[in-house]
């Protein structure tokens, strides 16, 4: 009964963002600092993020094929798939629900808690227009461009550590990558990113926005956006390869 | 003019309260008064549409606000200022920031007249000096008066105040005292204050309206107290040690 209820005022939250999108001068100065905040101020953790998963992922892969009698290419071919198919976006949206995530629901708990979304209501402003709307469309911007920097950085971290571990040469590594690479599968990564984004701006964005209960609550519904996000991108992830693949 | 018509608001199980009517005049300066978690806040907050009763009606000059379509209870908002208790600035930016933000967003000003209009309201309150400010710097009183600063920007016909003087020393609460009575003389503007310091009350109101037992318990003018009978009132009054108004 009590999800139920949660599911009904976030719908409502969302069915309000989409009705209030139109109120584009509400939030356009927003929306565009929303995008840095989103995007550039996250490139760091997501490159060496990326970096990270592929290298990993190539001397496990290495370690793996180590006594099987084929190409070492192959190596390539499976990281660069598994990077561009699932890691890129799963990997960087786990590590964002914690980043965005948090920030957005501490923000906007913060807020509320202050009585601030109460401020901008009672001045006449649209409150979802001008907090939610431009935080859930950086999202849905930033978090694919954000999906192509994890998976060049997965492919570079890659080819990195296969060529200092001397598990697989750099042309190897590529050959392999080229060989297998389907541009369906980065579709599939950029569609993923981009309901990823929406799943996790806009659940921080229903914490926060309807924060209570002082700092404790905040401190609540802060930790709440981000397992509740992890939890909704891991669905979803399920969900998406069932139907799409 | 402000009608508040059989107003009842319940969260969940719990009363706050039932059929509260009482009629602010334009001009006016009426004192909610009552104990911890009476409802006080609340009931200003249905006065803007902030928070909708369970039944009931908030007539501003004749309109029902909470009958209204959203657009245009945020047309009728624009009408009202509030002082919130904690003053509500946004931390994100800085003094003279937060008191321009509804010119900026309202009013099509350049940023010379912005940057005019906002001196003149700190100038007002008195803290012109502290435009530069961020809002982490400020002092409660002075947190207060910028507060008060962005709500009478937009010239209100209405301001709300709550709790405009908890948590202030004597000097400052005074100060902000006399700031309440200088909107309402000068700016002419039909004033609202939620508090339960009886200091601020005999100071600024014109009438009172006491919340006591989930309902509106008296209201009346802030010289009919000491005549009034009312026990429960007449208890709260001095257990302020404030003495009570005799009749003239």
């Amino acid at each position: 009964m009590y999800g139920l209820s949660e599911l009904g005022k976030y719908s409502l939250l969302l069915y309000q963002a989409l009705r209030s999108s139109t109120e584009v001068s509400t939030y356009r100065e927003n929306f565009f600092s929303e995008l840095v905040k989103t995007g550039y101020d996250s490139l760091g953790i997501i490159m060496l993020t990326g970096v990270f998963t592929g290298a990993v992922l190539t001397v496990q892969t290495a370690y793996q094929l180590e006594l099987a009698f084929i190409p070492v290419s192959t190596i390539g071919a499976i990281v660069s798939e598994s990077i561009l198919i699932e890691l890129a976006a799963v990997i960087s949206s786990l590590v964002l629900s914690g980043k965005v995530g948090a920030r957005i629901a501490t923000e906007l708990g913060n807020m509320r808690v202050s009585e601030q979304i109460d401020a901008l209501e009672s001045m006449g402003f649209n409150s979802v227009s001008f907090l939610v709307v431009p935080r859930v469309l950086a999202g849905l911007c930033m978090f694919p461009v954000l999906y192509v920097v994890a998976s060049v950085f997965g492919v570079g971290g890659g080819v990195a550590a296969g060529v200092l571990s001397g598990a697989v040469p750099a042309a190897d590594f590529m050959k392999g990558a080229r060989m297998y690479f389907f541009p369906w599968d980065v579709l599939f990564g950029f569609i993923k990113s981009f309901v990823f984004g929406f799943l996790i701006t806009s659940i921080s964005c229903y914490k926060g926005y309807f924060a209570s209960g002082g700092a404790e609550g905040v401190g609540r519904s802060t930790t709440q956006a981000t397992v509740l996000s992890c939890i909704f991108v891991l669905l979803a992830d399920l969900f998406l390869a069932v139907i799409l693949l | 003019m402000i009608e508040i018509q059989n107003l009842t608001k319940s969260f969940g199980d719990l009363l706050i309260w039932k059929d509260v009517s009482f009629r602010i005049e334009d001009g006016e300066t009426v004192a909610i008064i009552g104990r911890s978690g009476c409802g006080k806040s609340v009931l200003i907050k249905h006065i803007n549409a902030l928070l909708t009763p369970d039944t009931g009606n908030v007539l501003i000059d004749g309109t029902n606000i909470h009958d209204q379509h959203y657009i245009q209870i945020r047309r009728l908002r624009q009408r009202f200022g509030i002082l919130f208790q904690g003053s509500a600035l946004f931390d994100s930016i800085n003094t003279f920031e937060n008191v321009a933000f509804p010119l900026r967003y309202f009013t099509k000003n350049s940023e010379q007249q912005i940057r005019k209009k906002v001196l003149e309201a700190l100038e007002l309150v008195g803290l012109e000096e502290a435009s530069e400010k961020e809002t982490s710097e400020l002092s409660g009183g002075m947190r207060k008066r910028v507060g008060l600063a962005r709500a009478i920007i937009l010239k209100p016909q209405y301001l709300m105040y709550d709790e405009p003087t908890s948590g202030l020393d004597p000097e400052t609460a005074d100060e902000i005292n006399q700031l309440i009575e200088t909107m309402a003389d000068t700016l002419n503007i039909t004033s609202v204050v939620v508090t339960h310091d009886m200091h601020s009350v005999l100071e600024v109101a014109d009438k009172v309206a006491f919340l006591d037992h989930q309902k509106l318990s008296w209201f009346g003018s802030v010289e009919d107290i000491g005549r009034s009978g009312h026990e429960d009132l007449l208890r709260f009054v001095s257990a302020s040690e404030y003495q009570i108004p005799q009749q003239v």
